[in-house]
């Protein structure tokens, strides 16, 4: 239980982040951390104690394996959290040729 | 089987744009047209063909409890010819306006896998699956929103990725949530798990779906990112976001999961309501006040997805009538709208309103068409909106709900307001110009008439005799609730 | 970025013997995915870690006279539509798409369960040059003044 209470602890840091920060790189990284919670919760599902690794090979037939789904899911979200990651640097580099600045308070042609 | 080419179709096309083109975009288009009009072309064939029946498709040849499988019923065919119909004529729109911006064949590549992700999201059976496609239409999305390279469409592309990126999070923990109290991700069998589960966690995943999803829907405590995001992109793509995005990534899966799986829990149908009822107000007092005719549109978007939310919340068969036509009609006009503004925009180089003035001369074809999509916005008989609008009032009344039929005429009211505004300083005003030196050309128009003449035409969706056709088996579908699960494991294989 | 001139000898040298290893690595993850752990995915990271090392080590000039930029960028388009033909022939040999339609082999050998090992190679070059090009095209951009991607 701890450890999905410190999981919700991650989430919440990164979201901290989201809300305070107004450097665009600290705002990037705040949301990959949100992300990297989340996978995290994810992955502890599909952990069981004294389990091996969910790979059939000659020597570990027959024992308990973890659950492969979640590692499966979580290799994918993390795929895509790498594709928005990718993303959002493209787009701040470009936000910083336009104003010369990462600070978002300085950004100021959309309102309202 | 028909069903996976709704997917592979746009992603081939979106592969071999990236592979073959070269400099120049004759290509893309070309390639991009076919594959758009052919999903457009499937989806009218098996609507007509196949719209009673539920099938399903095991992808890689696993069967369902092991592996993904599309479902297809009415609802999902419904979305899937809404989606290529307005995508069609957004590509129509592009040609001209994307050369105007630059020569490029990347529009075409991200638009192919934008239509990809949508496509892909109401095809699935598969929570995760779902999800992926999500993604896949998003990350799209928020490349073509900042395709105009100006600082503003940087800034709310910018905005729009985190905002989803924090949706997204909030998706995949309820996702976790839900394989791990149910041990599988198949929607159906999330149904079939779920009434055995402790209430109060099936609360909390449905509670973590409603802000994820509702986000993505952009109803209004989660409405922020909408006007940046779709006022600052190309106005095609301004079109494909609000039409068709906001439906397909929100209130379509809102659909599938409250109604299919989760069996409508009253909660949540109340929350709907009330989220539903202060979309329809705010986002009009928001939009009155606007002199940015996109951005008015916009938040347009977020009040008319109020009166789509407030049929669901109903619960009521002609509730989820008014819904669903509600859902069709509003992708009709604010595509047509947004198509007016972009060939003002393009025109005139200008969304300000007070600058616009005397188009009515200038652009026949565009002042007309905006016409009519502004009277069925705000409405007005005999054009789509009113019929729509006129049944989620009466839907109201007859649930017991008469607060909310008074809130939704109110809401209707104030959006014919805004739209008299947009006719008076928009194209009737006192500003005269000058001979532009670039004007719509004809493909610019044809897509504009297909959508006003839809417009018009799609108020007989409602007549008796077409209805039985059209519209009902799609209510039926959301309306049988779990019986979702019936004809999903009944036609397995 | 803006030096092409790249770092130390020290680190170059290290590099010239390194980057070799770290692509057989990235192969043998590939080619293992359906025996062992790894697979395209993550074999790919290997092999465009590798010619990040490069980029870092020698900088972008070298790196761009030692790869061709331009073959890389049309190989990965290649590489997903292969992907996808190799799925759609699923729907022509077997019964769906992506299914498999080559013998499944004997067990714990290396040619073996179907398409899979197939897929894996695809999608090990596809990862390994769109990581490698994103990061090659982020530190392509000028961030002191407006320029193309």
């Amino acid at each position: 239980m701890i450890l999905y209470l410190m999981c919700f602890a991650l989430f919440l840091v990164g979201l901290y982040g989201l809300l305070t920060k107004r450097d665009l790189i600290k705002i990037i990284l705040s949301s990959a951390i949100m992300g990297y919670s989340t996978n995290l919760f994810l992955v502890l599902f599909g952990y069981r104690r004294d389990a091996t690794y969910a790979i059939l090979t000659p020597n570990n037939s027959g024992q308990a394996m973890v659950d492969p789904l979640p590692q499966a899911l979580v290799l994918t979200s993390i795929v895509i959290e790498l594709g928005i990651t990718a993303l959002l640097v493209a787009l701040a580099i470009r936000l910083y040729q336009k104003y010369g600045t990462f600070d978002i308070t300085k950004m100021r042609s959309l309102k309202g | 089987m028909i069903l996976p080419y709704f997917v592979l179709l746009p992603l081939l096309a979106a592969f071999l744009i990236a592979l073959l083109a070269g400099k120049k975009d004759d290509w893309a288009i070309a390639l991009s047209f076919m594959a758009t009009l052919s999903i457009l072309a499937l989806s009218v064939f098996g609507f007509i063909t196949m719209r009673e029946q539920t099938f399903t498709y095991a992808m890689s040849g696993w069967n369902i409890p092991i592996g993904i499988c599309l479902v297809q019923d009415a609802l999902s065919l419904f979305m899937l010819f809404m989606i290529s119909l307005i995508a069609l004529t957004s590509l129509c729109f592009s040609v001209q306006y994307i050369r105007h911006l630059a020569q490029d064949w990347k529009y075409y590549a991200l638009f192919m896998l934008l239509l990809t992700g949508m496509n892909g999201v109401v095809v699935t059976g598969d929570l995760f699956n779902l999800y992926v496609f999500m993604e896949i239409a998003l990350i799209a999305a928020f490349a073509l929103v900042a395709y105009g390279c100006r600082a503003e469409e940087y800034e709310a592309s910018f905005k729009y990725a985190i905002m989803g990126g924090f949706s997204s999070s909030v998706i995949l923990i309820a996702i976790a949530l839900t394989y791990s109290s149910t041990s599988t991700l198949t929607l159906a069998g999330i149904a079939q798990a779920l009434p055995g589960l402790d209430q109060r966690l099936v609360m909390w995943i449905a509670a973590l779906f409603l802000v994820g999803f509702g986000l993505k829907a952009a109803a209004i405590p989660f409405h922020t990112w909408l006007p940046d995001a779709h006022s600052s992109a190309p106005a095609p793509i301004s079109s494909m976001l609000s039409g068709v995005l906001i439906k397909a990534l929100g209130i379509y899966v809102l659909i599938r999961l409250f109604y299919n799986v989760f069996n409508a829990p009253p909660l949540f149908m109340n929350l709907l309501l009330i989220i539903g009822s202060v979309s329809i107000m705010l986002g009009v007092f928001l939009a009155i006040g606007q002199w940015d005719l996109k951005r008015l549109l916009a938040y347009h978007s977020i009040s008319q997805i109020g009166y789509i939310l407030l049929g669901l919340g109903l619960a009521t068969p002609l509730g989820i009538l008014g819904a669903v036509f509600h859902l069709f009609n509003h992708a009709i006009f604010k595509s047509l709208l947004f198509y007016g503004a972009g060939a003002v925009e393009m025109v005139l180089g200008t969304r300000n309103l007070k600058k616009m003035g005397k188009l009515a001369h200038l652009l026949p074809i565009t002042a007309g068409t905006n016409m009519v999509a502004s009277l069925s916005i705000s409405g007005i008989p005999p054009f789509n909106g009113f019929f729509s609008k006129l049944i989620l009032i009466i839907a109201a009344i007859q649930a017991g709900h008469p607060v909310y039929a008074f809130w939704a005429i109110l809401g209707s009211l104030l959006t014919l307001a805004s739209f008299m505004k947009v006719q008076r300083y928009g194209f009737y005003g006192e500003v005269e110009h000058q001979k532009p030196n670039i004007m719509p050309g004809k493909l610019i128009h044809a897509a504009m008439l297909i959508l006003a003449v839809i417009c018009l035409l799609s108020s007989l969706f409602i007549v008796p005799g077409i209805r039985e056709h059209t519209l009902d088996p799609v209510v039926d579908v959301i309306n049988n609730k779990i019986h979702y699960i019936e004809l999903v494991y009944g036609r397995a294989l | 970025m803006k030096d092409s001139h790249g770092m130390t000898p020290i680190v170059k040298t290290v590099t010239r013997v390194s980057v070799w290893l770290i692509l057989l690595y990235g192969c043998y993850i590939i080619l293992h995915g359906h025996l062992t752990p790894g697979g395209g995915f993550a074999g790919g990271v290997v092999i465009a870690l590798a010619f990040l090392n490069v980029m870092l080590a020698y900088g972008k000039s070298f790196t761009a006279e030692w790869l061709n930029i331009r073959l890389l960028k049309d190989i990965e388009a290649a590489s997903i539509t292969l992907f996808l033909v190799l799925g759609l022939l699923g729907i022509a040999f077997g019964n769906a798409f992506l299914a498999n339609f080559l013998g499944k082999g004997e067990m714990f050998s290396l040619f073996s369960s179907g398409t899979i090992p197939l897929f894996n190679i695809i999608i090990g070059i596809k990862v390994a040059l769109s990581l490698f090009l994103v990061v090659w095209v982020l530190a392509d951009i000028d961030s002191a003044k407006g320029g193309d991607l």
